[in-house]
C-alpha cells in the first residue's frame, strides 16, 4: 500500500491543498483571547433564528459559504460536502446541506468531526474522486447543553472539570493540487497549505463515566494518536511548529502533557490546545471549551491565517471526540474518547 | 463507580500509557485524574449556600408571621408562602436570573423550594418550540417528575404503613 | 429568636446539599429526590417534627419540608382511614403543587431561554 505509511498514517502524495476557511464564532468566544483571528463574531447567538438548531444550521452554511467565497471558487465547481455536528443525526449539518444542493457525506465523530471530515476529504482528492470539497464542523452551547447536559436556564453549579460548549463554526475548502497558480491575497504573495499526511485514531476508553469529565476521557485518546503519528511517520515532536488538540481543556491538556513525557515525549512549548485557546480563565468557563465547533474555529481561523502568512511551517491538528450519547451516559457506559490527526504544512513538493 | 465490565478493546498499541479498560486501571486512572483536577471550593461555596439559604428561610418566616399577622391560620399562610416561593423563582426562571443567582449560590437557592421551581420551568422553556402539549407540557415534569414520583410514592407507603399499624 | 433558628436550619440544610454536589457525583436531579425522601422518611420516624417546631420555615422551605409536609398528610390521613392515608400527601402539598405547575406552565410559554454569558 503505497498512500499507507505505519499502522494508521495515509500518507497524501498529491498533497490537497487548503485553499479557504472560514472561522465563525458567538458572542462570548468573540471576547475570548483569539477574538482577533476569527472572521466572524456573531453579536448575537441566536443568530436571527427562532431556535438554537437553526442558529447552528445557519452558522454552519455561513462558514462554509465564506470559506467557498475566500477561496475564489464557485458554488457547482464544489463536488461533496463533508460535515457534521453534535445535535441528535446531526441535524445542523443535514439541514445545512439540504439549503446548499451540493452532495453531501454527514460525519459524525463528536468534537473530532473537524479532522475527521478534513481526513476523509482528503483521501477522496488525493483519491481522484473530487476536485473540490467544502469540509466544516459546527457546535453551539445551547443546543448541546440541553441535549447533553442540563437545560439553559437551570440554576446548578458546574464542577471545575466541566467544560464549555463553543458556540462556533468553522469550514475549509480543500482542493486538488494542481500546482503552478501561486496563492495571491491583497496583490501579496501568500503561502500555500498543504494536507500531508492523516493519522486515524482508535477508541480508547479508560473508563471514565463523567460527563464533566470530558478532557480526562480523551486525554489518553489523544496521546495515542499522536504517539502513533510521530512514529508511523518518523518524525519527532520538534518537527512540528504547532502540535494543537482539539478540546481537551484544561485539565486534559496537563494530563495529555504528563502522559506525552511519560511516553518520553517533550512537548510542552509547540503544544497547545484549542479549549484552553478559546476562553479566557476570566470567562468562567471552569476547564475551557469544547465542542466540534472549537477546533473548527481555531483551525480554520487562528491556524490557517497564521499558516497563510508563514509563521507556522507545519502544525498536527488533533480533534478529539468523546463519542458518548445521551443514552449510553444514562446507562452509566463509560466515555469512548478518539482522536485524528491531521499534518498540514506550508512546504508543499513543487 | 466500578460496577460494570468495560468495553473491548482490540489489541494494545505497544506504548505504555495505552490503556485496557477494566476495573483496576479505570480506578487507577480516576486516581491519576484526579491529581489534575482543581477542587470544588469547598469552603466558599458552602457558606455562600449557608448565607442565601438561611435567608431565603429567614424571608419566608417573615412573610409567614406578616400573613399570620393578618388572621390566616398557620396552614394557610404556610401554603401562601410556599405559592410566593414557587411563583417568584418561576419568574426570576423565566427572566433569565436565576442561573445567575444559582452559580453564585449554589445549594443555597437549589434546595429550597425556589430550586424545585425552577427545575420544572427550566426544561419546559427550553423546549417550547416543540409545542405547548409536547413540548412545554410534558417537559415541565422531565427534572421535576422524578422528585413528586419519588415523594409522593414514599408518603402514599408512608400513609399505608400508619394506617395499618393504627 | 425565631428567625434565628430559621436561618441557622435552613442554612444548614443548603449546606448538606452544597456538600453532596461538591464531593459526590450526584447531579441536581438526584439530590432533589434524595432531599424528599429523606424528608418524608425522618418525618415518619417522627425525627423531622421537633426540626419543624423550631425552625418553623428553616425547616419547611428547604426540600425536606416538601417532603415532611408529604409524610405528615398522609399520616394525619392514616387516621381517617385508608383512602384519606393514601391521598393525604398530596392534598398537603396540594396548593405548592397546583402553583408550581399553573404558574410554571405559564411561565414557559411566555419566557424563552437565554445564551449564557
Amino acid at each position: 500500500m503505497k498512500n499507507k505509511i505505519g499502522k494508521q498514517t495515509l500518507q497524501f502524495s498529491s498533497m490537497p491543498r487548503i485553499i479557504g476557511a472560514h472561522a465563525l464564532v458567538g458572542e462570548k468566544e468573540g471576547k475570548g483571547p483569539m477574538a482577533k483571528w476569527f472572521d466572524t463574531i456573531l453579536e448575537e447567538d441566536t443568530y436571527g433564528e427562532k431556535t438554537w438548531e437553526k442558529s447552528e444550521s445557519k452558522m454552519l452554511k455561513q462558514s462554509l459559504l465564506l470559506a467557498l467565497q475566500q477561496s475564489g471558487l464557485d458554488k457547482d465547481k464544489i463536488d461533496i460536502i463533508l460535515s457534521g455536528d453534535l445535535i441528535n443525526q446531526i441535524m445542523s449539518s443535514s439541514y445545512m446541506a439540504r439549503d446548499l444542493a451540493i452532495p453531501f457525506l454527514g460525519v459524525y465523530g463528536a468534537c473530532s468531526t473537524m479532522t475527521e471530515s478534513m481526513t476523509l476529504g482528503s483521501i477522496m482528492i488525493d483519491g481522484g474522486y473530487a476536485t473540490n470539497i467544502l469540509v466544516g464542523a459546527s457546535s453551539h452551547y445551547c443546543t448541546a447543553e440541553r441535549q447533553f447536559r442540563l437545560p439553559l436556564e437551570h440554576g446548578n453549579h458546574r464542577p471545575p472539570s466541566a467544560q464549555w460548549t463553543a458556540t462556533a463554526s468553522g469550514g475549509m475548502v480543500l482542493s486538488a493540487n494542481d500546482k503552478g497558480d501561486k496563492a495571491v491575497k491583497h496583490g501579496k504573495e501568500v503561502k500555500e497549505l498543504y494536507i500531508s499526511h492523516a493519522t486515524i485514531g482508535k477508541i480508547i476508553d479508560t473508563g471514565i463515566k463523567d460527563a464533566n469529565q470530558m478532557g480526562a476521557a480523551m486525554a489518553p485518546a489523544a496521546v495515542d494518536t499522536i504517539i502513533r503519528h510521530l512514529s508511523d511517520t518518523g518524525r519527532s515532536p520538534d518537527f512540528y511548529d504547532i502540535i494543537l488538540t482539539g478540546d481537551l481543556g484544561h485539565i486534559g491538556k496537563d494530563i495529555a502533557i504528563d502522559l506525552l513525557s511519560g511516553a518520553g515525549l517533550q512537548v510542552s512549548n509547540n503544544y497547545d490546545d484549542c479549549g484552553v485557546l478559546l476562553f479566557d480563565k476570566k470567562q468562567d468557563t471552569h476547564s475551557g471549551g469544547s465542542g466540534c465547533g472549537c477546533s473548527a474555529c481555531i483551525f480554520s481561523g487562528y491556524i490557517y491565517k497564521e499558516m497563510r502568512l508563514g509563521k507556522i511551517k507545519n502544525a498536527l491538528l488533533i480533534s478529539t471526540g468523546a463519542l458518548l450519547s445521551t443514552i449510553s451516559s444514562q446507562q452509566g457506559e463509560s466515555i469512548p474518547g478518539i482522536a485524528h490527526a491531521v499534518a498540514v504544512t506550508t512546504e508543499g513538493v513543487s | 463507580m466500578s460496577k460494570k465490565q468495560q468495553k473491548q478493546q482490540p489489541q494494545q498499541a505497544q506504548q505504555q500509557q495505552s490503556k485496557k479498560p477494566n476495573k483496576e486501571v479505570t480506578k487507577q486512572y480516576e486516581q491519576y485524574v484526579k491529581q489534575f483536577t482543581p477542587k470544588p471550593k469547598y469552603f466558599s461555596n458552602s457558606l455562600k449556600a449557608f448565607v442565601v439559604g438561611g435567608c431565603i428561610c429567614a424571608a419566608a418566616l417573615y412573610i409567614q408571621n406578616l400573613l399570620m399577622d393578618k388572621g390566616l391560620s398557620e396552614k394557610t399562610a404556610g401554603a401562601y408562602v410556599t405559592v410566593i416561593l414557587v411563583c417568584t423563582a418561576q419568574l426570576l426562571t423565566g427572566f433569565g436570573v436565576f442561573d445567575t443567582i444559582g452559580k453564585f449560590a449554589g445549594a443555597g437557592v437549589f434546595v429550597p423550594i425556589t430550586g424545585f421551581a425552577n427545575s420544572m420551568v427550566a426544561p419546559a422553556m427550553e423546549y417550547k418550540k416543540e409545542g405547548p402539549v409536547l413540548g412545554v407540557g410534558a417537559k415541565l415534569f422531565s427534572l421535576a417528575g422524578a422528585v413528586l414520583v419519588c415523594g409522593i410514592t414514599v408518603s402514599a407507603i408512608i400513609g399505608m404503613i400508619y394506617y395499618f399499624i393504627k | 429568636m425565631d428567625y434565628f433558628y430559621a436561618f441557622l436550619i435552613g442554612g444548614i440544610m443548603c449546606v448538606i446539599g452544597q456538600i453532596l454536589i461538591d464531593t459526590t457525583k450526584l447531579t441536581a436531579p438526584r439530590v432533589l429526590v434524595i432531599f424528599v425522601v429523606a424528608g418524608a422518611i425522618l418525618t415518619a420516624f417522627g425525627w423531622y417534627e421537633p426540626i419543624v417546631k423550631l425552625a418553623k420555615n428553616g425547616a419547611t422551605v428547604p426540600l425536606p419540608g416538601f417532603g415532611y409536609a408529604l409524610a405528615k398528610g398522609a399520616m394525619d390521613g392514616a387516621k381517617d382511614g385508608f383512602m384519606a392515608a393514601i391521598s393525604g400527601g398530596l392534598k398537603n402539598t396540594a396548593a405548592g403543587l397546583t402553583a408550581a405547575i399553573g404558574f410554571g406552565y405559564i411561565v414557559a410559554l411566555i419566557f424563552t431561554p437565554k445564551s449564557k454569558r
